[in-house]
């Protein structure tokens, strides 16, 4: 980076700075009044509501599909099945140029001839109402011829299993050997190795605005306009103009709030692409509100893998060397564009990523089930990996009778390290392990709560503490899905726009589902322009005006979009200042931009209002030299070049008390400190951290995807799926170290997944602490009374 | 076969009137008949407490309610209650908690905040979260959700705790 | 996941429900807090040809004291039940059970024997009422009888109520002198079913319990009285030898069912953990 970038780059910190400022979201008054706008709420003339008979069986043969009944009832406008919509909607196939060797079959907006999980969309029903839509499913007759089922990852590969898709030849979607140094010898020359096998359970992302999505085709323009509760609009945009033959400047995409995302709404789904491709066919509106059993049954799923660990160590707790085994398993299609292979490689590619060692073995099996499909949910890989690698490191820690915190002390990668390449060829610019550990072990007041543990166990309380490091993927550039084929961007734009009062409209690629995407760009562009905050409106989500962009979604909200937004700024303020120039007749380096105000840039004294300016170049150009043009509006893009991500790291603390007569957890208190760079807004980090470690804790103690061996879902309400509750849930204090990417200006990274990377690893390893005096240990998640009370051998 | 039934009733305090379908629950016909879209729904199966209203004062679930049954009945929704200022304060909590990211859940858990102080506003942290206990959110992990409760509370109870 | 078309009604008497259970039979259902049925139906789980809506049906939503003891309406809100003045006295085993059923707003429309008719077996107040010796009063055109709450429950969603017939109120004798009551339940969150939970009504005299009545909920068909485990405990002061001893016995009362939340062996176990837990309270305070 230039000097003077970097200079331009401090400015942002000083005077009338947003960024490090705790602003409240403007945007949240119209959620706390009622008036949002969630894609449900849009009523659309002649709008038509389509349900689906979806697949009662894991794996079935479609012998007949009887739907005259259907079709016969008051209301319903339309009856299709698989091959009529193929017509319309081309499948597609989610596999990735750069996994070697992937595979996955053609997958359709509905299931012909076969059925390959319990909830494909196999026929849809369009109807004047939901309720008449679901009566009309009632009536349809459809004639199964059962298959076997794939339903045990472990025996998918075995030649007694059947074939889910024959024409692949296996049920085998990817595999992956990995291997750095001499993993051989570090085991060798170990004084001890430990091995371990993990189990992290299915689960989902339960949004609680469900999937939903409404589409608009005007045939006389022959022009699509999509109403989604959805993460990446572009991405949506292009694939709807693809795969229903719509020139692209034709589709247009409308994210309006949307009710949560996590992940979820990043994928391409068969039932909302039958509802557009039916919008197409009948040139009425076609609403999709996923009813919360379909989202139980057809939103991505994430995890079920099973981890073999082994670590070799010295005496002293140093980790030589590591070798992992990762099988998961994944639905009867890799999932489009992202694919279904990311989570297993990011597992094993994180594992050993905190610590020093460099000798390390990984094997990925990536194999095909009749289940619900997997793909990226929140913190993709991160929560395996962590709890695997903690989890070794206090097994370590308690078989060598050492303090879990002066074990990992001693394997960090430190200070002096960086920039440092992982073994599994991750680039850290530079990560804070120590410095995060110090600031952890002193908000928490470690060691009183240690000596409180002890204290209590001899009165028969059993308490835990677990720790856990993580490091965090964020701000990815074009190696994550762009050179792989898939068209997702990579870059984001932002357009700022003055108005003529001075005021600042601003459209930005990334999306909000929450987070407070619109705050942090305004609070950007405040800063990078000297306007008070109030004075920015943000635009996102919207195909035909919003800049083209990748949306929001492994945390690059802030690292790139974020970073659009200060070159856009800095950009029109340049622009604003020109403008002012000429009307002050002086040069605009004598200006500056404060509060809204151009000011003299040596006194700071009043020179002319924004709004005046804004009159004068709208209105009154006439008065300005006459070979000058204002330019109020600019846009800049934005994509990281100098990494393949902004790797970001944090460790976090969970205080557990177990009951071990009933295998109860009780969640006492959370600690988190993260490092997400330089941070624009204390409190949505904050928060998007508490929001994260719940669902982190979600994971590690209550949800749980169960199915039979038939491949029926046991879970699909909400009664049996358990959602973390504010009753059980702790208190959670989050602290933070900075240290800001030197490759961008603002420094900023994400913090969107640094919850969920820890917190399954904390609990695991504070109800592991708790169960210590019993020689006891659990390494399977959930950790359910069932897990606990087995490991007690009482069950 | 017509099933449908004509109902009166008052909807934030203006009189309403339609002929609606028996099976039509309360939360549907408030936001698809009344196109009061403040109201969500979650789960359509009483556990999420995305739909949450108010029935003669009392808390209901509105995906456990039948349009027809409110016949007669005085029905709020956040539209009214917050067009009263009745949740003002609660409101500004939530806004400087960020007790709310997405807001799906945020109308239902505003509703059930404001039965919780009525009831006791120097409630504890621990009944909070048991009076919570029916309202999911996905985004916030309830901590900040909490933290406004206890703020708005502290506020009715004269500012002592 | 919206409901099935039926045909509405609400009877503003007793005399016009029974005509409408009469006229559709099984494909009619009493709607009362209608919790239990709304999911059904929104889930077409239950698909009857008529809604019974039978909350206006007067005078049944009192929570009253009466010689025959504390007489609580069928139509009395669980909300308001848990809020009445007069549970804490006349029926605190139902005043610590009613925190845990559901949540606050499905308890203020839910009603205190709409639970009971529905009979859910992992549901709190039927092991309350059994083990309260309470009396259910049942109404059918031809009058009112009395069933007593240990012959009710019959099995899952199953009671001793005949076509034809409404639960319209409870009643539960005053507690003697020296009898205590605790609830408590092992649920894996707050307002949930309970895997499993027990509701103790027992004599307390000099430390020991003189009479026993354990009503285990969440592992049968039905709430299931723990005979086996009561004529252990009976006259005997509870040291760690007679609990453990009442645990062996309750192997032989319980037969739990396995479902997705717990298997057979999670469910005896933790009975006999609540077991002990709540038996050292009753006799602790």
């Amino acid at each position: 980076m230039s000097e003077e970038a970097r200079s331009a780059g401090a400015r942002i910190t000083e005077g009338e700075s947003y960024i490090g400022k705790s602003v409240v979201r403007p945007q949240t008054a119209r959620l706390l009044a009622g008036r949002g706008v969630f894609t449900d709420d849009i009523k659309l003339p002649r709008m038509t509501h389509v349900a689906f008979l979806r697949s009662s069986h894991a794996h079935a043969r479609i012998v007949s599909i009887d739907a005259g009944a259907a079709k016969a009832l008051p209301g319903v406008v339309a009856v299709i099945a698989g091959e009529e919509m193929a017509r319309v909607c081309g499948g597609w196939v989610g596999t990735l140029a750069h996994f070697k060797g992937m595979k996955s079959a053609k997958q359709y907006p509905l299931a012909i001839g076969r059925a390959t999980w319990q909830g494909e969309p196999v026929v849809a029903v369009v109807a004047e109402s939901r309720a008449v839509a679901e009566d009309a499913v009632a009536r349809i007759a459809v004639e199964w011829d059962p298959l076997p089922a794939v339903t045990d990852p472990e025996t998918a590969l075995d030649p007694s299993t059947p074939v889910i898709h024959p024409e692949l030849g296996d049920n085998l979607a990817f595999e992956l050997e990995l291997t750095s140094g001499d993993v051989d010898r570090a085991f060798r020359e170990a004084d001890a190795v430990y091995s371990d096998t993990f189990w992290m359970g299915r689960h989902t992302g339960v949004t609680l605005e469900a999937r939903t999505i409404l589409a608009d085709f005007d045939l006389s323009e022959q022009r699509l306009t999509v109403y989604h509760s959805f993460q990446a609009p572009n991405m949506m945009q292009d694939i709807l103009a693809r795969h229903l033959r719509i020139p692209e400047h034709n589709v247009r995409v409308i994210t309006k709030d949307v009710g949560g995302s996590f992940g979820i709404k990043v994928h391409i789904y068969p039932d909302e692409m039958a509802a557009c491709a039916l919008a197409v066919m009948l040139g009425r509106p076609v609403k999709f509100v996923a009813d919360r059993f379909e989202s139980f049954l057809s939103d991505i799923h994430a995890r079920d893998h099973r981890v073999k660990a082994e670590v070799a160590v010295k005496r002293d707790g140093t980790i030589l060397g590591m070798k992992v085994d990762d099988l998961t398993g994944i639905g009867p299609y890799s999932v489009y564009p992202r694919t279904s292979a990311v989570e297993g490689n990011q597992t094993v590619r994180l594992t050993p990523c905190g610590y020093k060692f460099r000798d390390y073995a990984a094997s990925l099996k990536v194999v095909l089930q009749n289940k619900t499909p997997m793909c990226q949910y929140r913190a993709v890989g991160h929560p395996i990996a962590f709890a695997v690698m903690e989890g070794m490191v206090d097994r370590v820690a308690r078989e060598l009778q050492l303090d879990p915190v002066e074990v990992r002390r001693k394997n960090y990668i430190t200070r002096d390290m960086y920039p440092y390449t992982s073994p599994t060829g991750y680039f850290f610019e530079r990560l804070s392990h120590e410095e995060a550990l110090d600031r952890l072990l002193e908000i928490s007041d470690y060691p009183a709560l240690c000596a409180e543990r002890d204290t209590l166990r001899s009165r028969g309380i059993y308490r835990g503490l677990g720790l856990c490091t993580f490091i965090e993927l964020t701000t990815p550039g074009p190696a994550f899905y762009g050179v792989g084929g898939a068209r997702i961007s990579s870059q984001d734009g932002c357009t700022i726009k003055l108005e003529p009062t001075g005021k600042l409209i601003c459209m930005t690629g990334v999306t909000e589902q929450g987070q407070g995407t619109d705050t942090m760009i305004a609070q950007v562009v405040a800063t990078a322009m000297g306007v008070p905050l109030d004075d920015v409106r943000v635009l996102t989500g919207d195909t035909m005006v919003t800049p083209y962009g990748g949306g929001t979604w492994a945390s690059r909200g802030a690292g790139i979009g974020g970073e659009a937004a200060l070159l856009a700024g800095k950009a029109l303020k340049e622009n604003v200042l020109k403008v002012a120039a000429a009307i002050l007749a002086c040069e605009p380096m004598d200006l500056d931009l404060r509060r809204g105000r151009i000011v003299d840039a040596g006194t700071g004294e009043v020179r002319l209002d924004l709004g005046e300016l804004g009159r004068i170049a709208y209105f009154r150009p006439d008065t300005l030299p006459k070979d000058f043009q204002p330019e109020l509006a600019v846009t800049r893009h934005y994509v990281p070049r100098h990494q393949g991500f902004a790797f970001t790291n944090g460790i976090q603390l969970s205080h557990v008390e177990v009951d071990v007569d009933t295998g109860f957890v009780r969640l006492l208190k959370h600690w988190a400190v993260e490092d997400c760079g330089r941070i624009i807004n204390p409190r949505l980090v904050d928060e998007q951290v508490r929001g994260a470690v719940v669902q982190g804790i979600g994971a590690a103690l209550f949800e749980h995807c169960v199915y039979d061996e038939q491949g029926q879902l046991l879970t699909g309400t909400m009664g049996d799926y358990l959602v973390p509750m504010a009753a059980e849930m702790p208190e959670i204090v989050v602290d933070h170290v900075q240290t800001p990417t030197l490759f961008a200006e603002g420094g900023f990274k994400g913090a969107g997944e640094a919850g969920v990377a820890g917190a399954p690893g904390a609990v695991l390893n504070a109800v592991n602490d708790a169960l210590a005096p019993f020689n006891a240990r659990v390494t399977r998640q959930p950790i359910t009374p069932d897990v606990i009370l087995k490991a007690l051998d009482k069950l | 076969m017509d099933t449908s039934l004509e109902i009166s009733l008052t909807v934030n305090g203006v009189p309403v009137r339609r002929r609606v379908e028996p099976r039509l629950s309360l939360v549907d016909f408030l936001r698809y008949e009344l196109e009061l879209t403040g109201s969500h729904v979650g789960c359509e199966h009483g556990v999420c407490g995305a739909c949450t209203v108010r029935v003669d004062g009392e808390l209901v679930r509105g995906c456990l309610m039948l349009a027809v049954q409110a016949d007669g009945c005085r029905v709020e929704t956040i539209e009214g209650v917050a067009g009263t200022g009745e949740i003002f304060d609660l409101q500004q909590a939530f806004a400087e908690e960020n007790a709310l990211q997405c807001g799906a859940c945020t109308p239902g858990l505003l509703l059930t905040a404001q039965e919780i102080l009525r009831r006791n506003p120097r409630v504890d942290e621990a009944e909070i979260r048991r009076g919570l206990s029916g309202n999911y959110c996905r985004c916030t992990g309830y901590h900040a959700i909490v933290q406004a409760i206890r703020k708005a509370g502290a506020g009715r109870a004269g500012g002592t705790r | 996941m919206k409901p099935a078309p039926f045909v509405y009604h609400r009877p503003a008497t007793l005399e016009e429900a029974f005509d409408l259970l009469e006229r559709y039979g099984p494909e009619g259902r009493i709607l009362a807090g209608g919790q239990s049925l709304l999911p059904a139906l929104n889930m077409r789980l239950a698909t009857p040809a008529a809604v019974i809506d039978i909350n206006r049906l007067p005078g049944l939503g009192a929570i009253r004291l009466a010689p025959e003891g504390l007489v609580i309406g069928a139509l009395a809100r669980q909300d308001a039940v848990e809020r009445s003045p007069v549970m804490a006295q006349s029926a605190p085993l139902i005043a610590q059970a009613m925190p845990h059923v559901g949540h606050l707003a499905t308890r203020t429309r839910g009603t205190f024997g709409g639970s009971l008719a529905q009979a859910d077996p992992a549901a709190e107040l039927p092991a309350c009422v059994v083990a309260l010796q309470a009396t259910m009063r049942v109404a059918r055109r031809a009058g009112t009888q009395e069933i007593p709450a240990a012959q009710f429950f019959r099995g899952i969603y199953t009671t001793a109520l005949a076509p034809g017939e409404i639960l319209i109120e409870v009643a539960v004798p005053p507690i003697a002198p020296g009898w205590r009551s605790v609830f408590d339940e092992l649920a894996r969150r707050h307002g949930d079913y309970a895997l499993v939970g027990l509701a103790a009504h027992c004599r307390v005299s000099d430390g020991a319990v003189a009479d026993a009545r354990l009503v285990f909920t969440g592992v049968g068909l039905a709430p299931v009285r723990a005979s086996r485990t009561e004529a252990v405990v009976s006259g005997r002061r509870l040291d760690p030898g007679v609990l453990a001893e009442a645990g062996r016995a309750l192997e032989g009362d319980l037969d739990p069912p396995a479902d997705v939340h717990a298997s057979t062996a999670l469910r005896r176990h933790l009975a006999r953990a609540l077991l002990t837990r709540v038996l050292t309270r009753l006799v602790g305070n």
